[in-house]
């Protein structure tokens, strides 16, 4: 059997980078560490080019466990972007409080080799092993702080439910091995389509289940507001970026293509699963008084809105997934790279601390405003083309989640507006400028102009995202 | 067509002029003014430019720039006026230049003050040129951010507090909005449909949604009425506007009052009457009868409140009552005299507010009661209160009255005894607009007063550009008339027949 390695480069290049990032930590005295963070920065960027630049090369590795569709490498630069802007904005974090260099960043470069290896999953082995590799990554990550007990707790927690999930998810996908015979997931499909049976949609609620725990839909979201409060900022970015994303991925790749001939029986299913997380993310962020807890709610009912996005399965439906995913990367990564350097400066989480940051700190103060209310779907920002890209998709037969996605992102504009009012309205009680150090303020920069440039002019990333969606079904 | 840009000129000066003031030193206040009075300054001469190049006896689309822009989506850039959003863009601009003016005075953080200013003039103009209604979506919520940062930080508590004004404000629009945007995707998919193509243009829009069932033109319009209309403040979607002026700087009172609100109106002409008229028509009463309770009761309302910031409010609700029977008459003579109105308010809205502004400034109050005799301390700005309220109330001579006059003609011809009903408000708008007027200007002179400077220097500009407005518009009504009726005769010629074979439904 011939193996195109080629196909494999950005998943070796990731692994090398791990190890070596790991390496580097050993040999490398500890006063001479500072320059890692730059090294995998810029690591991270090179391989981001590698898989642009392995845009036309599509195929399926070892009997279509492994595939690379455009599908998964427009996954793998979302990934990838994420990891970066991580990276760049967490430096100072990581120098302040995390301590070792060398483990965090081979931590992040695993997850993302864990997620860059769930988007080419082609059978249901390889979507478990990216899986696994994401999640234990994600849980030294969590608890790294490890002199803070909401670190660890957040940590312990992570492992117990992440555990939980991954038990449902897997005896979901047994229960589809058994009644298919096949783990290929195109495989399963063609099984599918010619015997549904009762067992099968067992298989295929525990799946959801199992999912659904990584994207936080409700009501399989109970985990993530404590440990994204717990958890080091930056991964916390992290895990409502890539995590998510990543998830999405997979959930695609199985509903689509693995249980087309059930159709019928679950787009309603997630028609309601897409409703209620919206309902209920929007609703419980309100009385938040916490930035990260509010930002974990907020992050529940974005996921909502992507999952609107699965409801139809259409190529029009994945193309809104992928857009919005993108555009959410730099929505998040800005929102919570401010959180993070605010924690820097002042140690504190706290809204109400916020006050006068828009004299303390123009650009912070101007970042988190407008990636909130690209989150809130407000024009001429990126989230309210995404939002439109998914919602076209469901105006014709579920109505009625249009008006409920559409509503809730309004009232999602009340407790955005919260922080928008104490930030600009409030002077401070200190009123030291913050000085931001020349990676933050890339990352941030990079974030408002993102944001604001897939809001005005979305035909470019819209054409690319086209041909990956397209790539989805051509197989 | 190609040429210069010129629209895109227009709505770019203001950003141009924001993105400049961010590297002026924040202390810099006269420069920072100074550089927004030039971005303001651009944008009204070219606009000005384009009123008297566009060619009346063509009609149509003109200026028309178009660039694809969202290919998948069918979106292009497409920027064109015709006799509808023309005087709507002047008046935007008229505004805005005055508006800087009003504001000269603001001295708490100057810099961030101008540059959402200039942002929001700039997304308000948008919404008028943009011919494409996914880049006038863009615009259209992108007011609500600026307006937010500006009414919480310079904002008075007085009846409300700010916090609650510019939430109410903010929430209001943004449902409004969010009816609409399921609306409009609706439309947009449906005319997917149609048409077989992606393509967001009006022109495209209405062509499709004309062959939609009446089913679908009913409740589609509905959403639209639900979303315009709390925009431009109908009954009873208004309560927001009383409290929300009550709680803004005078600049964004202006700026809210005189075009902001419109832009419902306009979207219900252009976008919704003449995509969906047989949702129109079966609507169209219920818009009488919202418009006349809204003239009646915001009018009974203008009598009740003491704040005069909250007279205007409510003064605004009402005279938008006039615009909603207008358009509910749907013929040419009821939408010129909509269109109109909506002008001859903007004007007169925007000079009222800043005379309030400069009142309020000076005296630190707006209570009536406290007010009195301000005509001998402060005659400028007497002549600028007296000239904005005899507008108010449709004096002849003055740019308001004409169109009153045609909203009346057109109204009691299609409605009847509703009409007399409205036409009724006048004389409660008289009674308020004169009440307010006497007590604040008039009687003997109050010593506490004696000390105020009268409006002078730049402070004049409002007075000078909004007062020429009103007596020019007035005198040679044609000017604004004939501009209106280039837009409206060809639109409605489009939707003439449908709607008369839309009567045996």
């Amino acid at each position: 059997m011939q193996i195109d390695l080629s196909l494999l480069v950005p998943e070796i290049a990731l692994a090398s980078l791990g190890l070596m990032v790991l390496i580097f930590g050993l040999i490398v005295p500890k006063s001479s560490r500072k320059g890692l963070g730059w090294f995998t920065t810029v690591a991270l960027l090179l391989v981001t080019g590698l898989v642009v630049a392995g845009w036309d090369n599509q195929g399926s590795l070892y009997d279509g466990m492994f595939m690379v569709d455009r599908y998964a490498l427009f996954f793998k630069i979302t990934f990838l972007v994420s990891a970066f802007l991580v990276c760049l904005g967490s430096m100072r974090y990581v120098d302040d409080f995390l301590g070792d260099q060398s483990e965090y960043y081979s931590m992040l470069i695993f997850a993302t080799l864990g997620m860059s290896v769930m988007a080419s999953a082609g059978d249901f082995i390889t979507l478990y092993l990216g899986l696994e590799l994401m999640t234990i990554s994600f849980i030294v990550l969590v608890c790294f702080r490890r002199t803070e007990t909401k670190s660890v707790e957040a940590g312990m927690k992570y492992v117990l439910l992440a555990g939980m999930s991954s038990a449902v998810l897997l005896y979901g996908l047994s229960l589809i091995y058994g009644v298919t015979g096949s783990i290929l997931i195109p495989e399963v499909g063609r099984a599918v389509a010619l015997n549904p049976s009762p067992a099968l949609m067992l298989g295929l609620v525990m799946l959801i289940a199992g999912l659904g725990f990584k994207v936080s839909a409700v009501p399989f979201h109970m985990w993530s507001p404590d440990i994204y409060e717990g958890a080091p900022t930056p991964v916390t970015a992290f895990l409502a970026v890539g995590s998510k994303a990543a998830s999405f991925a997979v959930l695609l790749r199985v509903f689509v293509e693995a249980l087309p001939g059930i159709w019928a029986n679950w787009t309603m299913m997630m028609a309601i699963l897409a409703a209620v997380t919206i309902i209920v993310g929007n609703l419980v962020a309100i009385p938040q008084t916490n930035i990260k807890r509010m930002l974990a709610f907020s992050s529940i009912a974005q996921a909502g809105y992507i999952l609107v996005g699965l409801v139809t399965a259409s190529e029009a439906g994945i193309k809104g997934v992928m857009f919005y995913g993108f555009l959410y990367v730099f929505a998040t990564v800005g929102a919570f790279t401010v959180v993070g350097y605010f924690y820097n400066v002042t140690g504190s989480d706290e809204i109400k601390d916020y006050a006068g940051l828009a004299q303390r700190s123009p650009l912070m103060a101007a970042v988190m405003l407008t990636v909130m209310l690209s989150m809130a779907g407000i024009p001429p920002l990126a989230g309210f083309a995404g939002k439109f890209y998914l919602f076209k998709t469901i105006v014709d037969d579920y109505l009625w989640l249009a008006f409920i996605g559409m509503i809730m992102s309004m009232v999602s504009v009340y407790y955005y507006l919260r922080v928008v009012l104490v930030m600009y309205r409030d002077d401070p009680v200190d009123s030291t400028p913050i000085n931001i150090s020349g990676p933050v303020t890339l990352t941030l920069l990079i974030a408002l102009g993102a944001t604001l440039y897939i809001g005005i002019y979305p035909g470019p990333l819209s054409e690319i995202v086209n041909s990956a969606a397209h790539s989805f079904f051509v197989h | 067509m190609t040429g210069f840009p010129i629209l895109t000129t227009i709505l770019l000066a203001p950003v141009a002029a924001a993105l400049f003031m961010i590297f002026i030193p924040r202390n810099e206040g006269k420069l920072i003014k100074c550089v927004a009075a030039v971005g303001t300054f651009v944008s009204l001469a070219l606009s000005l430019y384009v009123y008297f190049a566009y060619d009346q006896s063509l009609g149509g689309l003109q200026f028309v720039e178009k660039i694809p822009w969202i290919q998948d989506l069918g979106v292009s850039w497409f920027m064109a006026v015709d006799g509808i959003s023309l005087p709507m863009l002047l008046l935007t601009n008229l505004i805005g230049f005055c508006a800087v003016f009003a504001s000269w005075n603001v001295n708490n953080r100057p810099r961030e003050f101008f540059i959402l200013f200039c942002l929001l003039v700039a997304g308000v103009m948008g919404t008028f040129v943009a011919h494409d209604l996914f880049i006038f979506l863009l615009f259209y919520e992108v007011v609500v951010i600026p307006i937010y940062v500006m009414v919480v930080i310079w904002g008075s508590t007085k009846r409300v507090t700010k916090e609650y004004a510019a939430m109410k404000l903010t929430i209001y629009l943004l449902i409004g909005s969010a009816f609409l945007l399921v609306g409009v995707i609706a439309l947009y998919m449906k005319s997917v449909g149609i048409l077989g193509a992606p393509d967001m243009s009006f022109t495209a829009l209405a062509e499709a949604g004309r062959q939609l069932s009446r089913y679908d033109q009913i409740w589609l319009f509905g959403l639209m009425l639900f979303g315009f209309g709390s925009l431009i403040s109908m009954w009873p979607f208004h309560s927001w506007s009383p409290d929300g002026y009550a709680g803004a700087p005078t600049a964004v009172s202006m700026i809210h009052a005189g075009v902001l609100k419109k832009i419902g109106g306009y979207g219900l002409v252009k976008i919704a009457l003449i995509t969906l008229p047989i949702g129109a028509q079966f609507w169209a009463p219920y818009m009488a009868v919202l418009g006349v309770a809204g003239v009646a009761y915001a009018a009974f309302g203008a009598l009740a409140v003491k704040d005069l910031k909250y007279v205007v409010g409510y003064s605004s609700v009402s005279h938008m009552g006039y615009v909603m029977l207008a358009m509910a008459c749907l013929n040419v003579i009821g939408i010129n005299g909509a269109v109109a109105n909506m002008f001859g308010h903007g004007v007169m809205a925007a000079l009222f507010f800043s005379s309030i502004g400069f009142i309020y400034e000076k005296t630190h109050t707006r209570w009536i009661p406290d007010l009195g005799g301000l005509a001998r301390q402060t005659p400028r700005l007497a002549v600028a209160f007296m000239l904005a309220g005899m507008a108010s109330l449709g004096l002849p001579g003055l740019v308001t009255f004409m169109p009153e006059f045609t909203i009346f003609i057109a109204s009691f011809e299609v409605f009847g005894g509703l009409a007399v009903v409205g036409i009724a408000g006048i004389i409660l708008c008289a009674l308020y607009v004169l009440r307010a007027g006497a007590n604040t200007l008039f009687g003997p002179p109050r010593p506490e007063y004696d000390h105020l400077k009268d409006i002078s220097g730049p402070e004049l500009v409002p007075l000078v550009v909004l007062g020429t407005v009103l007596i020019a518009g007035g005198l040679l009504p044609s000017l604004l008339f004939d501009m209106i009726n280039s837009g409206v005769v060809p639109l409605m010629a489009q939707i003439q027949n449908v709607l008369q074979l839309g009567g045996n439904f």
